[in-house]
């Protein structure tokens, strides 16, 4: 395991996902009209795409592990790991989490929520800090609700438990 | 008739309404351009749901606007605090900040101002010039040779953005994937969809853009916790005035430099994937050769900021040029711009200036209109664009993520576009950290259905694949594809290897053979002073024994 380099796994994994993008290509139906089958094009784009992941492992496993520092700075365990990438998980993380609760409490609140959790999450909680956050969310994602559906007109979604 | 399309054109954006947003959309640019992290490509895709409502007309000059405002803001925070606010002013920063730090602010400001200011009239001047040109050389095309125009921009993009070329081909292929999910276009099959009506339905190529470009460059923003929490800029209150008359006479008796930068950065746009970020350093490195004295370069010179500014923004011209007249666009934010003319209905191809002339002059009007606006905004609201700088990054990345979520919903009113932003998002930070170049991705998400539909109009009109090798500029374009996916080799091998010796002669040589076939007289006339320029450089390598050229080579960067 530690003879290879990252991009050696990076490449496995295109390849694997090249199989099932294949794989699935044969589900296409072909219709008896047309020239170009429907399936054609995917699959000549995944030809390619095959052949230059081939490449990108050979030239991954040619250049054998990854010097030490290489990815300095980077974690080895799990936890190090967990810690690093702390902030983008908590992104991921919280706009998942706005889409999940979107349909119950609506754009408007769901967005402020969003806003302020995120914030707090990524920059403090200490009273001062939440009050800023809470005002900047309710300012930011209220102002820009507020353009999009009076100013621009467009119909953003209502939560069924708050109406707004 | 051409005089009623332009009367149309200013008709439109001389609206009081297009007007302010104009204002408002270069003022966006300019803070956007001077925040560190927050790319013009960003800006501009951020943009795009609020155009979704406005005409076509208005919608495009705000989105010239915050273009053409963003390429400029780079120069104030790059001069001021030493930090350049996007790829687009790096160079800008190695003599506009040490001038500042001699005590002549007022006049690196200036000299990036107005230089800025004469690079975007220079390329708007080009711009209305040659892209109805190429357009008319654009409508020879037959769908062998836009299939292979597409190919050539994917190559050319994945070979400039990044430094491994079959990482950036990968991600073109990729990109060029993700556009076959859903329905095809030509007779409605299903594609990919594994059963599921989300994805039936396909993925929305906007939201695509914006969680592959903003979502995962502001997840990458804020990954150290601690530089998350820092302003970029903690100094304090700047006073530094814009010294234009001073600047306007240094520029006046330098006015090469300007000319020559600005057409640097107009060619350079013009050349699909090569952006601002090749053009300022290019444009840089020729400054310096062409002066008398190169040692002064990087302690404060006037040319050393006057160069780079001058041909960052240009580079937006020509771009637009290319996606004007050919309907390729030349870089991220051009893409964008195709992006923002699809969701009207309107598809660019070469057929574009002549059918749709009102919005063609309109987007030619805004981007002169624009450039003023530009020259207005910077002169006046220097501070508050630095103000911009001291917000911290994670307070910004919080407002844009929720912001994203606001607007990607505009586009169709749908939740799983919400989804698609996400994944995208998530797609597009592991792609910047395994060192996947971006730039060829969103290419191969612009011009996925240009490329299908092309190849099954050419497959229409006859099967035989040989069309491909036979037809002019398909040969053409695929010659020059395969030119340029063999630079980063070339440039790799350069001074080390023999075969680079060759490469150039051979490319000339190769790139006759259409040019000849294309027959009349000025290609072919042109055809000879290529093969002209192959004999010449290969005399003069068999000249000099063929002894292998010392090259000190610039390390280009995804802007």
């Amino acid at each position: 395991m530690g003879r290879l380099n990252r991009d050696v796994y990076v490449a496995v994994f295109l390849l694997l996902f090249s199989g099932v993008m294949f794989w699935a290509s044969f589900d296409i139906r072909e219709p008896d009209y047309g020239v170009l089958a429907p399936s054609v094009w995917p699959r000549v784009i995944l030809t390619f795409f095959t052949i230059l992941t081939l490449i990108y492992l050979v030239q991954s496993l040619r250049r054998g592990p990854d010097e030490p520092d290489a990815n300095a700075g980077e974690p080895s365990t799990v936890g190090g790991w967990v810690s690093y990438w702390r902030n983008p998980i908590i992104c991921f993380v919280l706009f998942g989490g706005y889409l999940a609760v979107l349909p119950y409490l609506g754009m408007l609140i769901s967005g402020m929520l969003f806003v302020f959790f995120l914030l707090s999450a990524l920059g403090g909680w200490s009273p001062r800090q939440l009050s800023l956050h809470a005002a900047v969310a309710v300012i930011s994602v209220g102002g820009m609700w507020s353009l999009f559906t009076y100013g621009l007109n467009v119909l953003l979604p209502s939560g069924e438990l708050t109406g707004i | 008739m051409i005089l009623e399309n332009v009367a149309d054109a200013f008709g439109h954006i001389l609206h009081l309404k297009t007007i302010i947003l104009m204002f408002v959309g270069v003022a966006g640019g300019l803070i956007a351009g001077a925040i560190p992290g927050f790319t013009i490509a960003m800006a501009v895709v951020l943009t795009l749901p609020f155009t979704f409502s406005m005409p076509p007309e208005q919608g495009l000059a705000t989105m010239v606007s915050v273009l053409v405002g963003g390429l400029s803001g780079g120069l104030m925070a790059g001069i001021l605090t030493g930090i350049p606010g996007t790829p687009s002013s790096v160079a800008t920063t190695f003599d506009g900040f040490p001038m500042a730090r001699k005590g002549k602010p007022g006049l690196a400001l200036g000299l990036g101002v107005w230089s800025s200011f004469f690079g975007g009239m220079i390329s708007a001047v080009l711009l209305v010039t040659l892209a109805p040109q190429l357009a008319r050389v654009g409508l020879e095309f037959q769908p062998w040779d836009y299939f292979m125009l597409v190919m050539f921009a994917l190559t050319i993009t994945a070979s400039l953005a990044g430094k491994d070329i079959v990482k950036g081909l990968i991600a073109g292929a990729l990109g060029l994937l993700v556009r076959t999910v859903g329905e095809d276009e030509a007779v409605g099959m299903a594609r990919f969809d594994f059963g599921s009506e989300i994805l039936l339905s396909g993925f929305d190529f906007i939201a695509v853009l914006i969680g592959l470009f903003a979502f995962s460059q502001l997840l990458n923003d804020v990954r150290d916790p601690k530089s998350a929490r820092t302003s970029l800029s903690e100094k304090g209150t700047i006073k530094a005035r814009i010294e234009h008359i001073e600047a306007l006479k240094v520029i006046f008796k330098n006015w090469i430099v300007i000319i020559r930068s600005a057409l640097i950065g107009t060619f350079t746009g013009i050349l699909p994937g090569a952006g601002g970020s090749v053009a300022n350093i290019l444009a840089y490195d020729q400054a310096k050769k062409a002066s008398k004295k190169p040692e002064k370069f990087g302690t404060g010179t006037p040319e050393g900021i006057m160069a780079p500014e001058s041909s960052n923004n240009a580079v937006e011209g020509g771009a637009l040029i290319t996606m004007m007249a050919l309907g390729i666009p030349g870089d991220v934010t051009a893409a964008v711009m195709l992006g923002a003319l699809l969701i009207h209905d309107v598809v660019p191809s070469p057929t574009f200036i002549s059918e749709q002339p009102v919005l063609a002059y309109s987007i030619f009007i805004a981007f002169f209109l624009a450039t003023c606006i530009m020259l207005l905004l910077q002169s006046g609201m220097l501070r508050v664009f630095v103000l911009v700088t001291r917000v911290r990054m994670y307070v910004l990345a919080g407002v844009i993520l929720g912001f994203c979520g606001i607007g990607v919903f505009a586009l169709n009113n749908v939740d799983h576009d919400l989804w698609t932003l996400l994944w995208f998002g998530i797609l597009g930070f592991l792609m910047r950290h395994f060192g996947f170049p971006l730039a060829p991705m969103i290419l191969g998400v612009v011009l996925g259905n240009i490329a299908e539909l092309n190849l099954a109009r050419a497959m229409a009109i006859d099967t035989d694949l040989t069309h491909f090798l036979t037809r002019p500029w398909s040969l053409f374009f695929l010659i020059i594809a395969l030119f340029s996916a063999a630079f980063p080799w070339f440039q790799a091998q350069r001074s080390k290897k023999k075969w680079t010796l060759f490469y150039l002669p051979v490319a000339c040589f190769a790139m006759s053979v259409p040019l000849f076939m294309m027959g009349g007289i000025p290609r072919p006339v042109i055809a000879c002073v290529v093969v002209a320029g192959g004999a010449w450089v290969l005399y003069k390598r068999w000249k000099s024994g063929w002894a292998l050229d010392a090259y000190d080579g610039h390390e280009i960067k995804e802007g």
